[in-house]
């Protein structure tokens, strides 16, 4: 026990005695979030529109008028040529292009229905989706307007309609920042830990310092323990204090127990650090380390659900998703942080990080040789 | 030129030679690429929704059915009461809560209108929107179909809808080209960086640095080789979308290849450029690892779209070289354009080469007078 | 040349003779093989180290010296053999050898990012030496050595005879039975090598076995016994004087090169020495 104590202590000595890394662990990770959480949204507020009114009849400028009316669409180009508006869609200009046909007022009027075309961007999916609905949803609104106007009073308040509303719990205004800051968060410590604690223990192995740790009666577990120490604290502190900036600076809300995020994160980081060990006692190089630890993070967090729904992801991915450390962590915080469940709501989640560490870990000493 | 051609060989072999990090280099992006074409997608999918139906009537039932059935819903539970909500929710399956209001049936034809409400967890605000969202298409077509001989006899609007460049609506078409983006700039610029700095960690640049090799030649010869790397596993990236994701090339091939190879180049800079200012690896791993990662993937436009972000951020962004590379590839892959709409794109890169590319001399050769 | 101060403990400076009394054998190794996949690194090695004694090994690089004192401090694992060290057996019992021995490495591999005093305050802490011990050593060592004023400066700064010598009373902090010196003089300058067969025969005056590496010839002068490797193989191994009359040359160089010239074959030299 107090050999550990020793190598932690020389542990955290190298680490800050780094200038730049020692700063850097605290800097970058708090700086960034700062900086990238407000930027983070899928929120579409709006979208460019270019109209080509081949009609130009009343009719017509009333659809315009109530498309222009719409939060949602900017009409922004008016055009009589295809080729101009082409040009708007490839130059990334508008995103989508309406085409009211000549004639659309007069077939109306004379009671017929009547088509319009619309072109949409789709290269981005979501947002031509979202399009496309705004768009349904002016045109039936459009359409009822006609429908009331075309009908006796009595039969057009008999249409029977099942009217939609919709309420957002645990974060009304879909604030984007209190979704993306514990997963922003969640990244950053994982890069951390991952990587500094792993390319450590490399480091020594490529400089030689490690043969005079392996010729010491040290333990296995002690020397891996005393690796993983110092960067579970380092973690938990950045942690701490990038939430702690959360609350100063984007008010986001703590529903749940605090402590129970900290032992989840507690939890998590083992299970971090003792995979990044693990990796680091099959590399020889730090090069070799760095591009496979590179690797998992990236998979990690893409995987993770952090930006895209996890429940989209195919089954395949979904149960990969059981040994990723970082989307029990993401759903976790947001269960915990913003819908304020509890430890039996979470147990779950809890309990896979509970084992990810304990295997990871288990396998980082077993793995780890003090003979060649 | 002899010697350095020697030079280049001898790094070359250096690569080769050490096979994991061959398969590394080659396994992963293809592996990246792969994983994130399937898994990256913004879709709803089985998202879970749970019902609150005070109803129990033959109309609510049909609603049901009919959400159900869509494909993007599976039911994670029918509830009894308000309080229900709040617990369900914090079990994290939920997504969304469908309540029928008390007699919605007989409502609706009574009095020709009724409401469904929907509660959805705004913890996930992009799901909680689409699930909205779709779960409002859905009953608005039932709307329609309950209304629809009426309707036909109207004189009404019928919108045609095509969707451009995309028209099965893949999340692919926005993903591969950010992943490849991602990848190569990273890795180029993790490789190269991590690389030279090596060299200065153990002393063996002081080596090289007195050898007849200008500096500049000494560099080149580092680069030289990841340079190829990089283009022949860009080409694998691109086969592997083409075949595996259907992701065309509509426009100029030749174009594409040219666009890469100048992005490769400016990735390789921008290495070179923090091995300059890095002393040893790890600081260097730290910058182009863990300080690059995340503004690439938020800020590039790589899953959020930069026209939603705040102002700040738009100007913040444009000193990213990611984000006109997705330009770049996504206009000549998807929307086959040629240089005419890319040239700004194309410029921008190749003056940020450049100006890497003196940064790096200037830091280069303070060091070498000190 | 230091031949007076050569400790007396064990060994005694008789020359040779099939009588002598010898001390209690701390290492035994009998039919040590070790491969590398095809390549033999050692070769049949058999000896015996004896307590308080400066044993050398002497060979050319790539000889397996460095392989044999890797075995023996239980950083690799032997192919076969017997070999027990300090009373334990290398196969099973590597974490209990490490207890009681001292290594330096080829490379320099102490901590470059810490100082001479947290260097020695990490090592005393790994082998369990209580705080006031650890402080009572520090400074008796700093003393000796002379670094006192240099003991909180980064190891990085300092020359590269100053961590030889850092390193080896490192090594012998803990006061080990036998410490491993895997060619700790390379690359060091002539006054400084001499420093540090001070220190070598002072550590063996206070009864720890020095078990020592080299490719310098005179320095095999120095110890006590010598064995001489090529190719893997022990071609030799006496007391220096009784090389010397045995193939009847004024020093160790000339034995070696005798051994090494062609058409001797090695292993009729290794029986002629038993």
């Amino acid at each position: 026990m107090r050999t550990i104590l020793f190598l932690i202590r020389k542990e955290f000595l190298q680490i800050f005695r780094n200038r730049f890394i020692g700063r850097a662990i605290f800097a970058i990770p708090l700086i960034q979030m700062l900086i990238l959480v407000p930027a983070v949204t899928f929120e579409i507020k709006y979208v460019n529109l270019c109209i080509i009114d081949n009609d130009r009849s009343v009719e017509s400028r009333e659809l315009i008028g109530k498309l222009e009316g719409s939060p949602f669409f900017r009409v922004k180009y008016y055009t009589w040529s295809e080729e101009k508006a082409n040009e708007l869609i490839y130059n990334n200009k508008c995103s989508a292009i309406i085409n009211i046909p000549s004639g659309f007022g007069k077939e109306l009027g004379a009671g017929r229905p009547v088509k319009i075309l619309a072109r949409i961007d789709a290269i981005n999916a979501m947002k031509g989706q979202l399009t496309w609905a705004y768009l349904s949803g002016v045109i039936s609104s459009y359409n009822e307007n006609i429908i009331a106007e075309s009908l006796p009073v009595v039969q057009a308040t008999m249409v029977p309609r099942i009217s939609v509303t919709g309420r957002y719990w645990y974060n009304e205004m879909l604030n984007y920042k209190y979704y993306m800051l514990p997963g922003i968060l969640v990244i950053l410590v994982t890069a951390i830990g991952f990587m500094l604690a792993g390319l450590n223990l490399v480091r020594e192995k490529e400089i030689g310092t490690i043969e005079q740790i392996n010729v010491t009666p040290v333990k296995k577990s002690e020397f891996i323990i005393s690796k993983m120490v110092p960067f579970f604290i380092i973690g938990l502190a950045d942690l701490g204090f990038g939430l702690i900036l959360g609350k100063i600076f984007f008010n986001i809300p703590f529903e749940g127990s605090l402590l129970l995020m900290f032992l989840g994160s507690a939890i998590f980081l083992v299970a971090v650090l003792g995979l990044g060990l693990f990796i680091s006692t099959f590399s020889s190089t730090q090069q070799q380390f760095m591009f496979v630890a590179f690797f998992f993070i990236i998979v990690f967090v893409l995987m993770s659900g952090i930006f895209t729904p996890f429940e989209s992801m195919p089954m395949w991915a979904q149960k990969f998703d059981l040994i990723n450390p970082v989307a029990h962590l993401i759903r976790f915080n947001r269960m915990v942080m913003l819908k304020g469940s509890g430890i039996a709501d979470v147990a779950r989640e809890l309990l896979l990080l509970c084992g990810i560490a304990v295997i990871f870990t288990t396998f980082a000493v077993r793995r780890y040789r003090k003979t060649a | 030129m002899k010697r350095f051609l020697g030079f280049v060989k001898k790094e070359f072999i250096h690569i080769f030679r050490d096979y994991r990090t061959l398969i590394i280099l080659f396994g992963i992006p293809a592996v990246q690429i792969l994983v994130f074409g399937f898994v990256v997608s913004t879709d709803i999918k089985d998202a879970g929704v749970a019902i609150l139906d005070l109803s129990r009537d033959e109309t609510t039932q049909k609603l049901t059915d009919k959400i159900l059935s869509s494909g993007f819903f599976r039911k994670t539970g029918e509830l009894l009461n308000y309080n229900d909500i709040d617990r369900i929710f914090k079990k994290g399956n939920t997504k969304a809560v469908i309540i029928f209001e008390k007699d919605l049936g007989s409502r609706l034809f009574r009095e020709g209108t009724a409401s469904v409400n929907i509660i959805a967890d705004g913890s996930e605000p992009n799901v909680a929107t689409l699930v909205s969202n779709y779960i409002s298409a859905i009953i608005s077509d039932f709307n329609r179909e309950m209304n629809k001989t009426l309707l036909s006899s109207s004189p009404v609007v019928q919108p045609e809808v095509r969707m451009y460049f995309n028209p099965s609506l893949k999340s692919h078409f926005m993903f591969v080209p950010g992943v490849i983006t991602l990848i190569m700039i990273l890795i180029c610029a993790l490789m190269t960086s991590v690389t030279i700095t090596r060299e200065k960690e153990f002393g063996t640049m002081e080596v090289l640095l007195v050898s007849p090799l200008k500096p500049s030649q000494i560099i080149l010869g580092k680069v030289a080789p990841y340079f190829l790397l990089s283009f022949i596993n860009i080409i694998t990236i691109l086969i592997l979308s083409w075949f595996v994701f259907g992701l065309p090339v509509r426009g100029s091939l030749i174009l594409l290849l040219l666009e890469t190879m100048l992005y490769i180049m400016m990735s390789l800079t921008l290495g070179i450029l923090i091995s300059t200012v890095s002393k040893t690896m790890q600081q260097a791993i730290f910058i182009s690892a863990i300080g690059m990662m995340l503004p690439t993937i938020l800020l590039s436009g790589f899953i959020f779209p930069i026209e939603n972000m705040p102002k700040v951020y738009d100007y913040f962004s444009s000193i990213l070289p990611p984000r006109y590379f997705i330009v770049i590839i996504k206009n000549i892959m998807i929307k086959g354009t040629g240089l005419q709409y890319v040239w700004k794109e194309t410029l921008i890169i190749a003056l940020m080469t450049l100006i890497f590319m003196a940064l790096s001399i200037k830091k280069f050769s303070l060091r070498l007078q000190q | 040349m230091k031949n007076n101060s050569k400790p007396v403990t064990g060994y005694p400076s008789s020359k040779g003779e099939e009588t002598m009394e010898r001390g209690e054998t701390v290492i035994t190794v009998r039919n040590l093989v070790k491969k590398f996949g095809s390549f033999v690194a050692n070769d049949n090695l058999t000896f015996e180290v004896y307590r308080g004694e400066i044993f050398g090994f002497l060979g050319a690089n790539g000889a397996g010296k460095t392989t044999a004192i890797r075995i023996l401090s239980g950083l690799l694992q032997p192919t076969s053999g017997e070999v027990r060290v300090a009373g334990f057996d290398a196969w099973k019992e590597s974490e209990m050898i490490k207890k009681h021995i001292g290594y330096m490495c080829q490379k320099f591999s102490l901590y470059e990012d810490l100082t001479v005093k947290e260097n020695i305050q990490l090592y005393g802490g790994i082998y369990g030496m209580s705080d006031e011990l650890i402080k009572e050593r520090t400074e008796a060592l700093l003393e000796k050595l002379r670094f006192t004023e240099y003991k909180d400066r980064l190891i990085s700064g300092l020359p590269l005879g100053f961590r030889q010598k850092l390193a080896f009373a490192v090594a012998v902090l803990h006061q080990p039975e036998i410490v491993f010196l895997d060619e700790p003089t390379g690359g060091v300058d002539p006054i400084t090598r001499r420093q540090f067969w001070e220190m070598i025969y002072e550590t063996a005056d206070s009864g720890i076995t020095v078990f020592v590496t080299t490719h310098y010839m005179d320095e095999a002068e120095y110890c006590d016994r010598v064995s001489i490797m090529s190719e893997g193989r022990i071609v030799a191994l006496d007391t220096p004087e009784n090389l010397k009359k045995q193939f009847n040359t004024e020093s160790i160089e000339e034995v070696f090169i005798s051994i090494a010239r062609p058409g001797k074959s090695s292993i009729n030299l290794l029986n002629i020495n038993q």
